[in-house]
């Protein structure tokens, strides 16, 4: 019998009812049979559609030239000349621009507020667990749709908000001072690479030292060189770097760089609203970290600040790693929430892209697709990132 | 007093400054000026607070317009709306608006139906946030509530009009998708939970992996796009299943994988020793399962539960984007009309404390019954 080859330690299998393992064969067989013959039902009713509709399957539409206009890119597009692959890519790259800066704020602002949480002051405790509370029970497309509304009720450029020198607040965006781009800026970036992988090299080295003497080295050499490097190239180039500044022309801005009210309506809701659930993860993880620790922080001297980021918040950090990770995933989902407001993520374009060609399986299945590779890849990066952090026992 | 003295005035103030502090003084120091730093920080929350609360005040209460006058054809004239912009609220969108909001698309006349749907929703929740609830009558009733709630919907008996599900809308939408989402998803996600920790069938355990973790890896927006666009390619020609029914499979499908991974955490904190002991009883898999092993799981994640279904609960808000008329649609739609244009910040803050209202108090129940069930372990 073939089980038997394949396992000759194994008890043989019986052919009769009461033996669990060949139960388990036919319950498997079974089941795998009836999804299968779902499947095929599935597949054969679609394709049969699909020809009655007249629409090809298949992903050559990605070559087709793609009309639709595209507010943000980070990528040279036309409109009607670049390909839907190219408009898809757009989106691709939006979803990422909106997830990673998402991610860093909200990170940032939720430990703050976790922290406030547990401080001694009670009125900020009060307020950051108000926040917190107040938040996290709104759903977010609705907090989305009041900040959207909130850009929108901002004045017209003629009359834009003028907080800072070069700084624009109106219905179009924000629109911010850039650096001016110029030939000699090329080498400045890489000088600045060089000087930050000195420093990198220099942070490390001064670390094993203090592991292995118990005396540190200075750090303002990595400082320097940060600074200094750059400078200098652009010094020896003659090329200071000059400010592109914003500035009004007929109905609206030129020039400077541009937060889109779209993006920043979507970047505020998601930090925001994500913010209140990082803010309780971080203060579980404070609250996990014995107050033992604390007291013997205390004991050495440190102050409460001090007692915070040397000791408790390490140790926090393990207990911390694997929620904050589903965190990430949930903001990084929700930006699909773009296509409320008409940001242009990777959901909008594709969504877009279905109406106009109707390839609605290919488009969806993109969609898909694309969420989850970033969800893998999030995940594999904070696994690697846990285990590196993770106590190290005997 | 010297500096040096302060630390010890912070600790025991009643001894340091020879007259006794009341009680309210101490607390003031010891919990808002405790150091300069946090006087400093108390005192600017303080200031904000009092004058953004204050602005907020004028603007919802003292300057906000209630009410607007109609003209000969019976349309409201929001010209008194637009003069108080910015200045104050315009709640008379409200009192205009609310039956839409609410109710939707459904006829005016019929309203009363949703309003009891709404009603007997609230009333089964809250029955079964009581502990001394929890028998099987329950089960019972929920079944006949949900079919009396169906019935009064549809109508079409005892001389209620018939209204046919694409007129529905508003509140009793939401509650109907978030209800009969999570009552389709549990059996799912118990049978997923239970198949991903099968060891003796790993095709059956491959298969409840890929659906728990395709499903969690996407968004919910790409799940209800497919519902609305790939689901009617799927079906032979001539069925259609309409367009309410096909967001709701999508829910199940979605709230399955997530509340398998609750079921699954549940699974894993139950003691070997359990269902070894009902094996040594001769109990067959289903009579373990379902005696021994699912009560005691299910018992230990219950407040999880009640988390992930309070992040369902916000999530039908999605089913916006593929124009099903739940509550933030009909919210939108309301501020959609010329008069109204402008006004949603009143809107958004009606939408935002009905679903505060629902959200907050499953939240509490779910910390009620973490103490509740925290009971046994604590000293």
């Amino acid at each position: 019998m073939s089980a038997s080859l394949a396992a000759p330690p194994r008890r043989r299998l019986r052919l009769s009812w009461s033996d669990a393992r060949l139960r388990g064969l036919v319950w498997q067989v079974l089941i795998l049979g009836a999804v299968a013959l779902l499947i095929w039902y599935l597949a054969r009713t679609t394709a049969h559609n699909l020809a009655t509709r007249h629409i090809a399957t298949g992903f050559a539409f990605l070559d087709h030239a793609a009309p639709i206009p595209i507010g943000e890119t980070l990528i040279d597009y036309t409109p009607s000349v670049s390909s839907y692959g190219r408009a898809l890519l757009i989106g691709v790259l939006n979803t990422l621009k909106i997830s990673i800066v998402g991610c860093l704020l909200a990170t940032v602002l939720g430990t703050l507020i976790g922290i406030g949480r547990l401080a001694p002051n009670w009125l900020l405790a009060r307020l950051c667990g108000a926040y917190v509370e107040g938040l996290r029970d709104i759903p977010l497309l609705l907090q989305l749709l009041f900040w959207y509304g909130l850009m929108q009720t901002l004045p017209a450029p003629r009359r834009a908000l003028h907080p800072l020198a070069g700084v624009f607040l109106s219905n179009r965006g924000l629109r911010v001072p850039a650096l001016a781009w110029r030939p000699g800026d090329g080498w400045v970036l890489a000088a600045f690479g060089i000087a930050l992988l000195g420093a990198f090299l220099w942070a490390r080295h001064a670390a094993r030292r203090r592991d292995a003497t118990g005396r540190g080295l200075p750090l303002w050499p990595a400082a320097l060189l940060v600074l200094g490097l750059p400078a200098m190239v652009a010094i020896a180039l003659g090329a200071v770097p000059g400010l592109d500044r914003p500035a009004l022309h007929g109905f609206n801005f030129q020039g400077g760089l541009l937060i889109s009210p779209e993006y920043a309506a979507l970047l505020i809701g998601l930090v925001v609203y994500a913010a209140s659930y990082i803010a309780e993860i971080v203060r579980s993880g404070i609250l996990s970290v014995s107050t033992g620790q604390w007291e013997a922080a205390q004991a050495l001297g440190l102050r409460r600040g001090a007692v915070l980021r040397l000791v408790v918040l390490p140790q926090a950090l393990r207990v911390v790693v694997p929620p904050m990770t589903s965190q990430y995933l949930n903001l990084v989902k929700n930006s699909s929430l773009a296509v409320a407001i008409g940001y242009q993520d990777i959901v909008s374009i594709a969504n877009t892209t279905l109406n106009q060609t109707g390839q609605a399986i290919e488009g969806i299945a993109l969609i898909m697709a694309v969420y989850l590779t970033i969800s893998l890849s999030i995940s594999l990066f904070m696994n690697w990132y846990n285990v590196r952090i993770a106590l190290v026992e005997r | 007093m010297s500096a040096s003295h302060s630390s010890s005035v912070e600790r025991a103030p009643t001894l340091a400054l020879g007259a006794p502090l009341s009680r309210a003084a101490f607390w003031l120091r010891s919990r808002l000026f405790a150091t300069p730093v946090s006087a400093v920080v108390s005192l600017a929350l303080l200031y904000l607070l009092l004058r953004w609360g204050w602005d907020f005040f004028g603007w919802a209460v003292l300057h906000a317009i209630w009410q607007v006058p109609h003209d000969a054809a019976g349309l409201p004239q929001t010209g008194v709306c637009r003069a108080a912009e910015g200045v104050g609220a315009c709640w008379a969108v409200v009192a205009e608006k609310y039956r839409f909001i609410l109710f939707g698309f459904y006829p005016y006349a019929q309203q009363w139906r949703p309003a009891i749907c709404v009603l007997l929703f609230i009333g089964l929740y809250a029955a079964s946030a009581q502990q001394r609830f929890w028998r099987r009558e329950l089960a019972l009733i929920w079944a006949v509530a949900l079919v009396l709630i169906g019935a009064l919907m549809w109508g079409g008996f005892a001389g209620l009009p018939l209204v046919a599900d694409d007129q529905w809308g508003g509140l009793p939408i939401t509650l109907i998708l978030a209800t009969f989402g999570l009552a389709g998803a549990f059996p799912l996600a118990v049978l997923a939970a239970l198949g991903r920790r099968s060891r003796g069938m790993p095709a059956v355990r491959m298969l409840c992996v890929c659906y728990i973790e395709l499903i969690r890896g996407v968004p919910l927006i790409s799940l209800l796009f497919m519902a609305s666009v790939m689901f009617p390619l799927f079906l032979p020609a001539g069925v259609d299943i309409d367009k309410l029914l096909r967001a709701q499979i999508a829910f199940v499908l979605f709230a399955g994988a997530y509340l398998a991974e609750v079921v699954r955490a549940g699974l894993q904190a139950l003691p070997k020793g359990q269902s070894e002991a009902a094996d040594a009883l001769g109990l067959g898999y289903w009579q373990k399962t379902m005696l021994i092993v699912l009560p005691q799981a299910l018992r230990q994640v219950i407040p999880m539960l009640v988390n992930t279904f309070i992040g369902f609960f916000k999530d039908t808000s999605l089913v916006l984007i593929i124009g099903i008329f739940d509550l933030t649609t009909t919210g939108r739609t309301a501020i959609d009309e010329p008069a109204w244009q402008g006004f949603g910040n009143e809107i958004y803050l009606l939408l935002a404390a009905i679903y505060f209202t629902f959200c907050f108090a499953m939240s509490r129940t779910s910390a009620r019954l973490e103490h509740l069930f925290s009971r046994g372990q604590r000293r």
